[in-house]
């Protein structure tokens, strides 16, 4: 089960026509897909659409109603393979995943797909997971679209311009027998907004009806000769068929006054922030009622040769808003415009940041310049100097004094300890070549851990220490989850140590659910899932894929026995990969699960016990020891009112959930004696009560008589 | 330096939109910025307003800094085309869950004296590399306060987290209660409130941290609590106790009263944590100490200096004195007052049953360290017998001390202070002492300043087992460093900055660092200097 829950959102998704939606512009999204009578969708979870996959799992009773098959699908790659019952089918359908990285390792089936091309509309949803708050490498999903012939929507990001993109993006795919990419960057996902909803759509024919009248067609497989036949037909057929569609059905967009020296081509992506801009310059209002012509390229690819001809008729210079690197847009157009003769000068990122996210100042900085470079009637003011602002300097410089705050692993976090554990491995052997992977258990390479040198994709940790897999003086280690394990570790990492009887060790991060997407379940979960087989064991996987050395710790908070099995594994004679699965419940789910019914329990008198540590501080001496095998967030520093202690203690809040790491540390890494756990046992049993005034009225009698043989300060030993 | 955009002017023609308000939310994962900002939504939407909520959710949220943006609009009848990020400079309204978040958002340029309302709490998260620090790594926040007042509008600051906990309700909350009360927004308390209840969930509690937080809200700034002044010493309680050790405390007192009125605080606070180590004769012991480094001090010119030296001497000796074995951790895990302050902390009161669990893991060292001083010695000398102990006890122990059996064992074993004088580690910690104060009084001779810094020192020793022995490993390299430069005019400098870079990080490297700058400008001399000393 999913960390957010939309079982209330969801109900939305079954208003009819003239009523208003309103919600997260996923939701919308999902909405829309049903209103286009789509058959079947399905997808891989990760921000920023993550959102989106918990939505479909939550809605699945509704789209079940109307026929349409959800699938939740093992990794980008299977999601976009399933679009291929759109291939002989007339039977819309739509996966999505986050992008460019899901489009990687979605690539095979899309660049299939796209050859023998599609009936039914395929459309694939993307979260570009770029500029900030993105967790993966800088790049653009634009060259996909270009090597594959894949259409690319990138629609305004207001709701009613994405539903409308999931529309028109379907009739696209459809009109050009051609599968559609629809953009959508981070905040666009989660924006909050409305639209006007339409009747949901049941599918005209559902996937479970075409299993009765099977359909193929030779022509349309990649294989010789089609694929040559395939070639020739994207460029004489479907890009013609789609462009027309574009300008017939006007997809982009023009904004402004008809004339103008100047105008602006933009991603539609980046419509608001152009808008802002020019606000801010005076020449747009809050509504986009703008002073300088807009040219909003909804599509991006393909571009509209004589759309964007016809934009540059009389103008002196036109600005290309192109966020990301490089500009293929830009190019484009500049090659447009030189086989027209065209004399208009094309700016764009000499203006504008040739890398990294256009954020509001990027693009006011931008505009204002080019605007007064190149119109000098709209932007007379200060001589064309640039709006340097009245500028404001802080007294203090912050930057140095501002502490960074990365994500990291969050309070109780079950992969905590096996860091910890990690970490003590390499004071007493040394450092070891480590591979990281993709997941929560990557933040082990910030401090306090720095433990891991790579990431090279989802499920591939173990394989990108595969040139080490000869061994040497020292086995490489390589750390994989249990989403990318599923995900393609199995194969890709597991299987190629096997196959190449690596030397190496295999640490399998095992919390139950793919966690840093937002706990959604896996093919190991060990909850129930009413649509989807969980419990199926990773153990059971790794032994059937052939490897020998395998060993199971079932609660990773036991940081002696991570450490001593890690251990084992560096040091034993046995041949092959070695393989530990380090398996305990993300604590974020755990507790989401948990906290409601121990409150429930509680309430109605049944027996709770609910742990909490703590650290005694006159026996602390503040050395932060503790903390630098932990990083949690409610292990934390306090500073004593006494002049007699230089450096801050350890001090534990209330947001401790008691995971026993801190203890476990301590006694493992030998640190000191200042830690406690107190259970406070909620409704205790008659003889539990009777035991504990008997022990406390024991314990405080001695604790008197000592007290009355000495001296007692009020401020020692409090 | 980050530069700020203010006051910008609109070069075309048209006006700034009437009644547009940018408002951004700046806080920790997990703080709960979603449901704040989705509270500032709804009270919008309801109060005739168009609005947009946007946030960058994924692994930011945990635990790291997270921006959460809306934008709003008095409603006209058509969709106002609203930002998804705010910009330097245009920002109305800044709402900080934890003070250096404000920092943060000052220096990402989006807070402006011109327009921005900053509403932070003061409370503090720290951050990892805040914590991992051996020393003290905590950012200042001192630094921030005074750039916030300055950079703002108004600015308004008191610790929210605490006016939630007391409500036992979430920072949202009273995020939300100073929202309102800044008056930042055009809408009135009961819309507000009406907000609160429609969400649904924990409303009484959120509503009172919202009441306390709008009250509060009203009072502008309130900075970050100074230090509590050093309590006098008439104001320091009297002991409780047998009265024939009290009458000798009080003799103990008096003396005190003769010594520097600079160190009296201090030496009162270091004999009351000897005596409490031990008995009343550690306390006059320690007091004999301080007696002989303040008149030592006094023919050093010690009042020019305030008695600098033995401020620093009556501190660190106090902490030197109460070194931490197990008759300590014992003593100090059985007490009564122990027990209360567990269940103040775990909010339960006497006839609660809890379980506490104690994590101890003594190593052969502890148990060595407990043995009378000459078979300690003897044990520690034989390898065989050594390593038999070690097996046979270094391994974790949970002690449950709320059962009497455990209890007792621990109380058993704190009853061994009668006995400490004789012990080994009593022998141990008292040369180490007596080294490092002679090599102090060594300094005093010629150099004050350095004699305060090498007593200063004393501070990197701290920890137990492999901690406290890199810490005695750092100590060991900072006082034979500081034999390279005790001649130079800048010698207490130097050992100062020794001193800073050996409490940076755990394994020393920033001590070597320095150590290594040392060298380089002592030359071949100092190398020669420590090998014979080595």
């Amino acid at each position: 089960m999913a960390e957010r829950s939309f079982a209330k959102e969801v109900q939305q998704l079954k208003i009819g026509a003239g009523e208003e939606f309103r919600g997260e512009g996923i939701l919308a999204i999902t909405k829309a897909l049903l209103e286009c009578g789509v058959g079947y969708v399905g997808g891989y979870q990760g921000a920023p659409i993550s959102h989106l996959m918990d939505v479909l799992a939550d809605a699945q009773d509704i789209i079940g109603d109307l026929g349409v098959r959800y699938e939740a699908n093992a990794s980008e790659a299977a999601a976009a393979a399933m679009l291929a019952a759109s291939v002989h089918y007339p039977i819309r359908g739509a996966v999505a995943f986050k992008a460019p990285v899901g489009i990687n390792v979605a690539s095979d089936a899309l660049a299939n797909l796209a050859s023998g091309g599609v009936t039914g509309g395929a459309l694939v949803i993307i979260g570009e997971d770029y500029g900030e708050g993105s967790s993966i490498m800088q790049e653009r999903s634009h060259a996909f679209a270009m090597k594959s012939q894949i259409w690319l929507l990138d629609p305004r990001p207001n709701l009613p311009s994405m539903v409308k993109a999931v529309r028109d993006g379907f009739e696209l795919s459809e009109a050009s027998n051609t599968p559609v990419m629809l953009e959508l960057r981070i905040r666009a996902c989660h924006v909050h907004g409305a639209f006007t909803a339409r009747d949901n759509q049941p599918p005209p024919l559902s996937v479970a009806e075409a299993l009765k009248d099977p359909k193929r067609k030779t022509d349309r497989i990649v294989l010789p000769p089609a694929a040559f036949a395939h070639e020739q037909e994207k460029m004489t057929r479907r890009w013609p068929a789609a462009v027309d569609f574009i300008k017939s059905r006007k997809l982009n967009e023009v904004f402004g006054p008809q004339n103008g020296r100047v105008g602006i081509v933009l991603q539609g992506g980046m419509y608001n922030t152009v808008i802002r801009a020019l606000q801010r310059l005076g020449l747009a209002d809050i509504y986009g009622e703008t002073d300088v012509p807009l040219y909003v390229l909804n599509v991006t690819y393909p571009l509209v040769d004589d759309e964007f001809l016809d934009f540059c008729e009389d103008k002196d210079a036109v600005l290309v808003v192109e966020e990301g690197q490089p500009n293929y847009i830009e190019q484009a157009l500049g090659f447009m415009l030189y086989k027209a003769g065209r004399r208009t000068r094309l700016c764009g990122k000499d203006y504008l940041p040739p890398a990294g996210e256009y954020t509001g100042s990027a693009m006011l900085e931008g505009l204002g310049a080019f605007l007064r470079d190149n119109d000098g009637e709209r932007l007379p003011a200060r001589h064309r100097a640039p709006n340097r602002p009245i500028a404001e300097t802080p007294s203090v410089d912050l930057t140095k004094t501002v502490p960074p705050r990365p994500p990291g692993f969050c309070t109780g976090c079950p992969e905590r300890p096996i860091f910890a554990a990690m970490k003590m491995v390499e004071e007493e052997m040394g450092p070891h070549q480590i591979a990281a992977d993709i997941g929560c258990h990557l933040f082990s390479i910030m401090p306090p851990f720095e433990i891991g040198g790579t990431t090279m994709g989802f499920g591939l940790g173990p394989a990108s220490n595969a040139a080490f897999d000869g061994g040497g003086e020292k086995r490489p280690i390589s750390i994989i989850g249990d989403g990318g394990f599923w995900h393609n570790g199995l194969t890709s990492s597991v299987g190629n140590a096997v196959f190449n009887e690596s030397d190496g060790v295999i640490m399998i991060v095992d919390n139950y659910y793919s966690a840093a997407t937002g706990g959604q379940d896996v093919l190991s979960s060990r909850a129930e899932n009413k649509s989807k087989s969980t419990n199926n064991s990773i153990a059971g996987a790794v032994r059937g894929i052939g490897v020998k050395w395998v060993r199971e710790i079932d609660r990773t908070y036991d940081v002696g026995k991570v450490r001593d099995t890690l251990k084992e594994a560096l040091t034993t004679k046995e041949k092959g990969p070695k393989v530990i699965i380090a398996s305990s419940e993300c604590m974020l789910n755990r507790q989401r699960r948990e906290k409601p019914a121990m409150a429930r329990a509680m309430k109605s008198g049944e027996r709770v016990v609910k742990p909490k540590f703590g650290v005694d501080e006159d026996v602390c001496t503040g050395d932060h020891a503790c903390m630098r095998l932990s990083g949690c967030p409610s292990l934390s520093l306090k500073k004593l009112d006494d002049p007699l202690r230089d450096d801050p203690v350890a001090a534990i809040d209330q947001s401790c959930v008691g995971c026993g790491n801190c203890g476990e540390v301590a006694d493992a890494a030998v640190l000191c004696p200042s830690f406690y756990r107190a259970d406070v046992v909620h409704n205790p049993t008659a003889g539990e009560n009777r035991f504990h005034r008997f022990a406390s009225r024991l314990i405080a009698r001695l604790q008197a008589r000592r007290a009355a043989k000495r001296l007692t300060f009020a401020r020692q030993g409090a | 330096m980050t530069t700020h955009i203010r006051d910008f002017v609109p070069e075309g023609g048209r006006p700034a939109p009437e009644g547009l308000i940018k408002l951004a939310v700046l806080a920790v994962g997990g703080q709960g910025g979603g449901v704040l900002s989705n509270w500032i939504v709804d009270l919008a939407e309801q109060n005739g307003y168009r609005a947009q909520t946007t946030s960058v959710p994924g692994v930011a949220q945990r635990t790291g800094a997270t921006i959460y943006y809306v934008e709003m609009m008095p409603d006209e009848g058509r969709e106002p085309v609203f930002a998804l990020m705010p910009s330097p400079g245009d920002v109305d309204i800044l709402i900080a869950a934890e003070i250096m978040e404000a920092g943060r958002a000052i220096t990402r340029g989006f807070v402006t004296s011109d327009r921005t309302t900053l509403i932070a709490s003061s409370h503090r998260m720290y951050a990892v590399s805040e914590k991992i620090v051996p020393g003290d790594g905590r950012a200042g926040t001192e630094a921030v306060l005074p750039v916030a007042a300055e950079m703002s509008r108004a600015f308004i600051c008191f610790d929210m987290e605490q006016v939630a906990a007391a409500a036992k309700s979430h920072i949202s909350a009273s995020l939300f209660g100073a929202l309102a009360g800044s008056g930042a927004l055009p809408f009135e308390r009961e819309a507000y409130e009406q907000t609160i209840r429609a969400s649904g969930r924990g409303v009484e509690a959120s509503l009172k941290a919202f009441a306390s937080a709008y009250d509060r809200a009203g009072g502008a700034v309130e900075p970050a609590p100074e230090p509590a002044p050093a309590i006098a010493l008439a104001a320091a309680p009297a002991p409780a106790g047998p009265s024939g050790l009290v009458e000798v405390w009080a003799g103990l007192t008096a003396r005190i009263a003769l010594l520097p009125a600079t160190a009296q605080d201090m030496v009162r606070r270091g004999v009351e944590k000897v005596v409490d180590f031990q008995d009343v004769d550690y306390g006059d012991e320690y007091l004999a100490a301080v007696e002989k480094a303040a008149a030592r001090d006094a023919d050093h010119g010690g009042a020019m200096h305030q008695f600098a030296f033995t401020v620093a001497l009556a501190k660190h000796l106090a902490n030197a004195m109460c070194y931490d074995d197990v008759i300590r951790v014992a003593d100090l895990k059985t007490r009564g007052s122990r027990f209360a302050r567990v269940r103040a902390d775990v909010g339960v009161g006497d006839d609660a049953v809890v379980k506490i669990t104690e994590f101890m893991h003594p190593r052969a060292e502890e148990i060595c360290g407990m043995m009378p001083a000459r078979l300690g010695r003897r044990v520690e000398a034989s390898p065989r017998v050594f390593g038999l102990i070690d097996r046979l006890f270094n391994r974790g122990r949970r002690v449950r001390t709320d059962a009497p059996l455990p209890f007792l064992m621990l109380y058993g074993l704190a009853g061994m202070r009668r006995f400490r004088r004789s012990l080994l580690r009593h022998e141990m910690e008292c040369d180490h002492r007596a080294r490092w104060l002679a090599r102090a009084y060594e300094a005093l001779d010629h150099d004050y300043a350095l004699a305060v810094e090498l007593i200063n020192c004393r501070r990197l020793v701290k920890g137990y087992s492999d901690t406290h022995a890199r810490g005695l490993s750092k100590f060991d390299r900072v006082l034979d460093a500081a034999r390279l430069v005790e001649d130079r005019v800048d010698a207490a400098d130097w050992v100062r900055r020794l001193r800073d870079a050996a409490l940076k990080d755990e394994k020393g490297t920033e001590l070597d660092g320095a150590v290594a700058t040392i060298r380089s400008f002592v030359g071949d001399d100092a190398d020669r200097t420590t090998s014979a000393q080595s």
